[in-house]
């Protein structure tokens, strides 16, 4: 049992507990892992809508003249592609090649700017949020205003394809005009300044809402009331890593950390190397042209055992050749799936792959993700 | 959460039961069914052979956790519940349905009687969660 003492909480922790939820310590916060069970909260997401309190996210505000500078300093996506309402996946290179982090760029509005400022939001990972904001700050050569709004703000995910229908009639924001990975802020059943954003790490659709955390109870307690009808239930962190896992989407410490390349693991989509300099961007433009070594793939199981983070990968001859990063029953499909890097030669889709585990020695295939399709 | 006062218990979540003076049913506790969450498989490759206390058994996949099945007491597994097993009724949920009755996992036909009474009573199995 996890020592809840020491841990972060968010501020509805008590609406977890109260709500029955199993919690765990996840990034030095004491989160709900699950409430009616996994594979129910992951078919309420993939079917209807669900609502995830997933505030332990960081969010770091950058505002100056020079903002959209940093920023493009510091990402491996093409942040000057942006417009003001417009969010971004993207990651943050360290100078070897690997990973210091994903995740989301946003383009605020300038009102809170002074003449000729840019706004971004920063949002990462919980676990990394201090790693990050040292990192960022050491390469604000541009005299860029940075705030950590981490431990004041809140954020709520509200996902599932009647997501639309459960928000719509609490806010005056045309969710129907708002394009995916675009925002805006307004009002929601009363409580100002919500930013709602058209975002998720599902792939069933839906909004990410952060709002004051003052304000995060009653917002919780406002969309549950309007999903009732649509059968709306809360979402823990266990049917989140499902439903991301059957996406095919990458966890930071799973699947991407500091020794991994984003052209390894399939994020040449967010890695611009046509842009002028980011750290580490020669290494992957070398990557780019000569080829990697190693590929972040998946695989589906014809085994009924389920891979699992750290077990080995080997070839029919029993060599091994990569390791799993991610696995677990994927609800969806009622099989096991997995991630993991294996050596470019074993990376075509269709290959047979052997899970090892222990003695055991268990057959899988390649597959190319998403594992789950709509 | 439920604990049987009839039942043995040990420190990695099984349960015993023992349905005459050498065969022991065994199980996992309701605490232990709960922290794994939806049982999704449930391993037991060892039926005939004479195992050890502490050796490993079998094994169970929940959605995100694997976990190895630990023999209470020494002895040779003489039984997988066959509502369990994938090749007949494939029903791990049982487990957490009922971990007491439908879920219970294996016979063990024990070799040396005096390690039941290092076994816990309910009432110290559940001290020994809080």
């Amino acid at each position: 049992m996890s020592n809840s003492d020491t841990l972060k909480t968010t501020a509805i922790t008590n609406i977890h507990r109260e709500l029955g939820a199993r919690m765990a310590a996840f990034a030095g916060y004491d989160m709900p892992i699950s409430y009616a069970g996994i594979n129910e909260e992951h078919a309420c997401v993939r079917e209807k809508v669900g609502l995830f309190d997933v505030s332990h996210m960081g969010e770091f505000i950058v505002r100056g003249k020079q903002a959209l500078d940093l920023v493009q300093a510091i990402s491996s996506n093409d942040a000057s592609k942006l417009i003001i309402g417009q969010a971004q996946y993207s990651c943050i290179p360290n100078d070897e090649g690997g990973i210091v982090d994903d995740f989301l760029v946003y383009r605020l509005d300038e009102d809170q700017c002074s003449e000729g400022e840019q706004a971004f939001m920063l949002v990462v990972n919980a676990s990394n949020i201090e790693k990050d904001w040292n990192w960022i700050q050491s390469k604000n050569k541009y005299d860029c205003r940075m705030i950590n709004i981490s431990d004041q703000t809140g954020l709520l995910a509200l996902q599932g394809p009647l997501a639309t229908k459960v928000l719509q009639p609490i806010t005056r924001v045309n969710l129907e005009e708002m394009k995916y990975y675009h925002f805006a802020k307004g009002t929601v059943a009363g409580i100002e300044n919500v930013l709602i954003s058209a975002t998720g790490y599902t792939g069933s659709g839906g909004y990410e809402l952060y709002v004051q955390n003052d304000q995060l109870k009653a917002l919780w307690e406002a969309i549950m009331t309007a999903g009732e009808e649509h059968g709306i239930t809360p979402i823990g962190l266990g049917a989140r890593d499902t439903l991301r896992l059957e996406m095919g989407f990458c966890l930071y410490g799973n699947d991407i950390n500091d020794t991994t390349s984003p052209i390894e693991a399939g994020l040449g989509w967010i890695t611009k190397t046509k842009k002028d300099h980011f750290p580490s961007i020669e290494i992957f433009r070398k990557q780019r042209a000569e080829g990697i070594s190693r590929k972040l793939v998946g695989f589906i199981m014809e085994d009924r055992r389920v891979p699992r983070h750290g077990y080995k990968i080997e070839n029919a001859d029993g060599e091994i050749i990569g390791e799993v990063t991610s696995g677990t029953q994927a609800p969806s499909l009622d099989k096991p799936i997995g991630m993991g890097y294996v050596q470019k030669a074993f990376a075509k889709e269709g290959t047979n792959l052997i899970i090892s585990v222990g003695k055991k020695k268990l057959a899988a295939t390649v597959v190319k993700p998403p594992f789950y399709k709509k | 959460m439920n604990y049987p006062k009839e039942l043995k218990y040990t420190a990695e979540h099984e349960w015993i039961r023992m349905e005459s003076d050498n065969i022991a049913v065994v199980g996992i506790t309701d605490f232990a069914q709960s922290e794994l969450g939806d049982l999704v498989y449930v391993e037991v490759e060892t039926v005939g052979e004479t195992l050890a206390k502490d050796e490993v058994f079998g094994t169970v996949e929940a959605v995100k956790t694997t976990s190895d099945l630990f023999m209470p007491l020494s002895g040779k597994v003489t039984a997988f519940n066959s509502e369990l097993d994938e090749s007949e009724g494939d029903n791990p949920t049982l487990i957490n349905n009922e971990p007491y009755e439908g879920g219970w996992i294996v016979k063990i036909e024990i070799s040396d009687p005096l390690e039941l009474e290092g076994l816990m009573d309910a009432e110290t199995y559940e001290a020994s969660l809080s």
